[in-house]
């Protein structure tokens, strides 16, 4: 399947993504990255600097954020460009004594917010909310499409 | 502990080499939940005209965090990691990352404002290959939280 830039418009939706995320997610997410930093899956440690609980990491939705992207695109390698600001933290709850439940949910919808015939790309802008609250901001990602 | 005011302009030149394994961008992928079959299958990724598995977008932060940490880590910066923030993060790419890459990061302070007793550092790491093709420039901003913050 391959977006054809023609056939966009500014303010079109591209589709929705749930994020399901358990402490288990950052793990993962912290061995394949290599940021150890323990505020991602030590309780106290995230308590002891001031933090609410353990946060995941900001570059794990970052990255998660970008998949409704790369999936309607129809190739990785059409994201040229990808930015955002970190604005609140993600706090995942424990739920190892209740395997199958969230942590958190990241929820991420993608709208065509700019389209640019010259270097034929589109901007696509993300909101990536948590708990109704904006966690990333300016999360904006341009796709080369033909 | 304070940051150094003369870090701007900085640099870092490149490190060890990171080498792009397919198992890595595998690894990589699950992590962020990617699904795309380019970051999984080579033939998936060949059929896209690529030479081998595709990274994903943000698989760059790997060189560019190895990049940062030679800052972080450097006595003469004055930056206690315990206080880092991510604060924004953009990735601009020359070409995808794939599997078989050999890649090296020469890093730059761009800026360094002071933010109340702490300070805002953004980094920008240049990435290419071994020979010399570039791949991305990454640009973070890494708040240094004050004593009082």
């Amino acid at each position: 399947m391959t977006v054809l830039l023609s056939t966009l418009e500014v303010g079109q939706q591209i589709g929705t993504r749930t994020l399901d995320i358990t402490r288990q997610d950052l793990v993962r997410y912290a061995g394949a990255s290599g940021d150890l930093n323990p505020i991602h899956w030590n309780q106290s440690f995230a308590e002891g600097v001031g933090l609410p609980g353990v946060i995941a990491h900001g570059m794990f939705t970052m990255g998660a954020a970008v998949q409704l992207v790369t999936d309607w695109s129809g190739d990785p390698a059409a994201v040229i460009d990808y930015q955002t600001r970190f604005t609140k933290p993600v706090v995942v709850r424990d739920t190892t004594a209740r395997p199958g439940e969230a942590g958190a949910v990241v929820e991420v919808t993608g709208v065509v917010g700019a389209i640019d015939t010259e270097r034929s790309t589109a901007r696509i802008d993300l909101t990536v909310t948590c708990a109704g609250q904006k966690v990333l901001v300016k999360a904006q990602a341009v796709v080369k499409l033909p | 502990m304070t940051i150094d005011p003369n870090l701007q302009g900085r640099s870092y030149p490149a490190g060890e080499t990171y080498s792009v394994g397919r198992e890595a961008i595998r690894d990589f992928a699950r992590a962020v939940q990617a699904t795309h079959r380019a970051h999984y299958d080579v033939a998936a990724a060949a059929a896209l005209g690529h030479a081998d598995l595709v990274a994903p977008p943000t698989f760059a932060i790997i060189v560019a965090q190895r990049a940062d940490a030679q800052l972080i880590s450097d006595p003469s910066a004055g930056i206690d990691f315990t206080r880092v923030v991510h604060a924004d993060q953009r990735f601009i790419h020359h070409r995808a990352i794939v599997a078989g890459d050999q890649l090296v990061a020469e890093l730059h302070v761009d800026q360094v404002r002071a933010m109340g007793g702490g300070a805002m550092i953004t980094t920008r790491a240049e990435i290419s290959t071994v020979d010399g093709v570039p791949t991305a420039t990454t640009t973070s901003s890494l708040l240094v939280r004050g004593e009082d913050q």
